[in-house]
């Protein structure tokens, strides 16, 4: 690789193997994501995707391989180091992961208060202004997320992550449960606040219209490695069944249904 | 064979179990001490502890009173000693019945409260989120509960024992006729400020172990709504064992 290439590279991951059990979830996952790229990670469901990205952000330690960003491995980072890094992404979790206690405009300047130290008035505003540009009214601050719909809630986790302007962001499946127009514009409130920070970002979705509305390359997950990853473009010319069938949704083919998905109780892995 | 291999499982298991708590509660005592202190978080959880469990513990705390003076005159009077019940009421309150009957109320109250809420934060990623946005759960989630916890059981106890000898003290004037000033005097003359300390002691005590507990389970909770129940069920199970045994150390330790 050549030393300009090299550098535009944001973040590599080499090798990964994340074992649950004596289940290889991941087993030689490799896949680079260049500086401002879109990346879509797509696969079928208990397929790893998202013990991949938490591998990635670090809520989980793989068993073996390289992960770095900017050329610096974050595996066996120091709890500071790994903090310091923590604070360049952002991420959206497929349920949104907002916290229950706390008001809108709490959750989406979280971050920023501990950053900051901004009093409540400022902290307010800067919440509205973020998330009216997600479409949001003013009027949503002073809800709970239980008071929220599907789509506001998207919307308001959408906020919490791009709060602080991150380099990178990671979507873990945000249009998931969302109506095919909400989705539509989530995916453009996506598009649009990526291109506002220039993050470079990676999302995981089983929905193929968003990842063509997103993605400017595709990844293919089976089997615990990449099988497949090109530009969207391509995406319908692999010349591999497993993803031939994903993309165009047909119920048989080489990608068992009837796969054992990963135990989500031996996926969370308590880092104290 | 077989019983052989399930025993051995479950001492294995137990045995894990114990060192995973220890390891939590060196980890959480280290995150207490270190900032940042949340202290919304921390008045948050005092208010929750403390204020909200309030009228349990006062109800508990004056019906136990009010049965303890019936219960001891009628075994008093079968040797007329009925004037010792005031001194009996007020010192079996303040160093046995407030600190354990407060615990235990306070166990099923905040002990599967602080349960439910950290495993539902678990299933539904809010404990992922929180390293997300750089913020360390122990330090966020753990810190504040166990100060609230030791902060508040102490001052419950306080204020239930006063509820209880209060009690005690209307039987004892209403339904045993009892003089006022004699049954107040009779309360009074024996009782040591150390019994008082020892209750606030084992309250204190009480209070970390449900925090804990809670804490504990909660935080490793299983997925999905069985898991967080039975996160809830363990989390009160273990801090009301966990309470006595430790209100019989702490007692022998200062019985004398």
């Amino acid at each position: 690789m050549t030393d300009k290439k090299k550098r535009n590279v944001k973040i590599k991951i080499s090798n990964l193997v994340k074992n649950f059990g004596g289940d290889n979830v991941l087993n030689g996952f490799s896949l680079s994501l260049k500086k401002s790229e879109s990346l879509c990670l797509i696969g079928t469901s208990g397929s790893g995707k998202s013990v991949a990205l938490k591998c990635l952000i670090g809520l989980l330690s793989p068993d073996s391989g390289s992960i770095t960003v900017d050329d610096q491995e974050t595996i066996g980072q120091s709890r500071r180091q790994h903090e310091a890094m923590l604070k360049r992404f952002g991420m959206t979790f497929q349920f949104g992961a907002l916290f229950d206690s706390l008001p809108v405009w709490e959750n989406v300047t979280f971050r920023l208060r501990q950053k900051e130290k901004l009093n409540k008035k400022e902290a307010k505003e800067i919440a509205g202004d973020i998330l009216s540009q997600l479409g949001l009214a003013h009027q949503v601050l002073e809800l709970f997320p239980a008071e929220l719909s599907g789509g506001m809630q998207k919307r308001v986790a959408i906020a919490r992550a791009i709060a602080d302007k991150p380099e990178i962001l990671l979507f873990d499946e945000p249009t998931s449960g969302l109506d095919p127009i909400t989705s539509g514009v989530i995916n453009d409130l996506i598009l649009n606040s990526v291109n506002r920070i220039g993050a470079t970002t990676l999302t995981i979705s089983h929905d193929m219209a968003s990842v063509r509305q997103i993605a400017d390359t595709v990844a293919m997950l089976h089997n615990g490695r990449i099988i497949w990853c090109g530009p969207i473009k391509d995406i319908n010319h692999t010349g591999i069944s497993e993803v031939d069938q994903f993309v165009n949704g047909k119920p048989y083919g080489p990608l068992t249904t009837n796969k054992r998905e990963t135990p989500q109780t031996k996926q969370t892995e308590i880092s104290v | 064979m077989g019983f052989f291999q399930s025993l051995g499982r479950s001492g294995l298991r137990l045995c894990h179990m114990i060192g995973s708590i220890a390891l939590f509660l060196v980890l959480s005592l280290r995150w207490c001490l270190i900032p940042p202190f949340y202290g919304k978080q921390i008045v948050r959880q005092l208010i929750d502890v403390g204020y909200h469990s309030l009228p349990v513990v006062g109800l508990t705390t004056l019906f136990s009173g009010m049965v303890l003076a019936l219960q001891s005159y009628t075994g008093f009077a079968r040797f007329s000693a009925e004037d010792t019940v005031a001194t009996v009421v007020v010192l079996s309150v303040t160093r046995e019945l407030g600190p354990v009957l407060a615990g235990l109320m306070v166990a099923g109250r905040v002990g599967a409260s602080i349960a439910a809420e950290i495993g539902t934060m678990r299933v539904t990623d809010q404990i992922d989120a929180l390293e997300t946005l750089s913020t360390r759960p122990m330090q966020y989630l753990v810190g504040p509960r166990l100060i609230a916890g030791t902060i508040c059981l102490p001052i419950l106890v306080l204020i239930g024992n006063i509820i209880g000898v209060f009690g005690g003290y209307l039987v004892g004037i209403y339904r045993l006729g009892f003089n006022s000033t004699v049954y107040l005097s009779r309360t009074l003359e024996f009782l040591e400020f150390s019994d008082v300390m020892l209750g606030l002691l084992k309250a204190a005590i009480f209070g970390f172990i449900i925090a804990l507990m809670g804490c504990y389970h909660g935080y490793y909770s299983g997925r999905g709504a069985e898991g967080v129940g039975k996160a809830t069920t363990n989390a009160v199970v273990s801090a009301s064992i966990l309470i006595l045994i430790a209100n019989y150390s702490v007692t022998a330790l200062f019985f004398g």
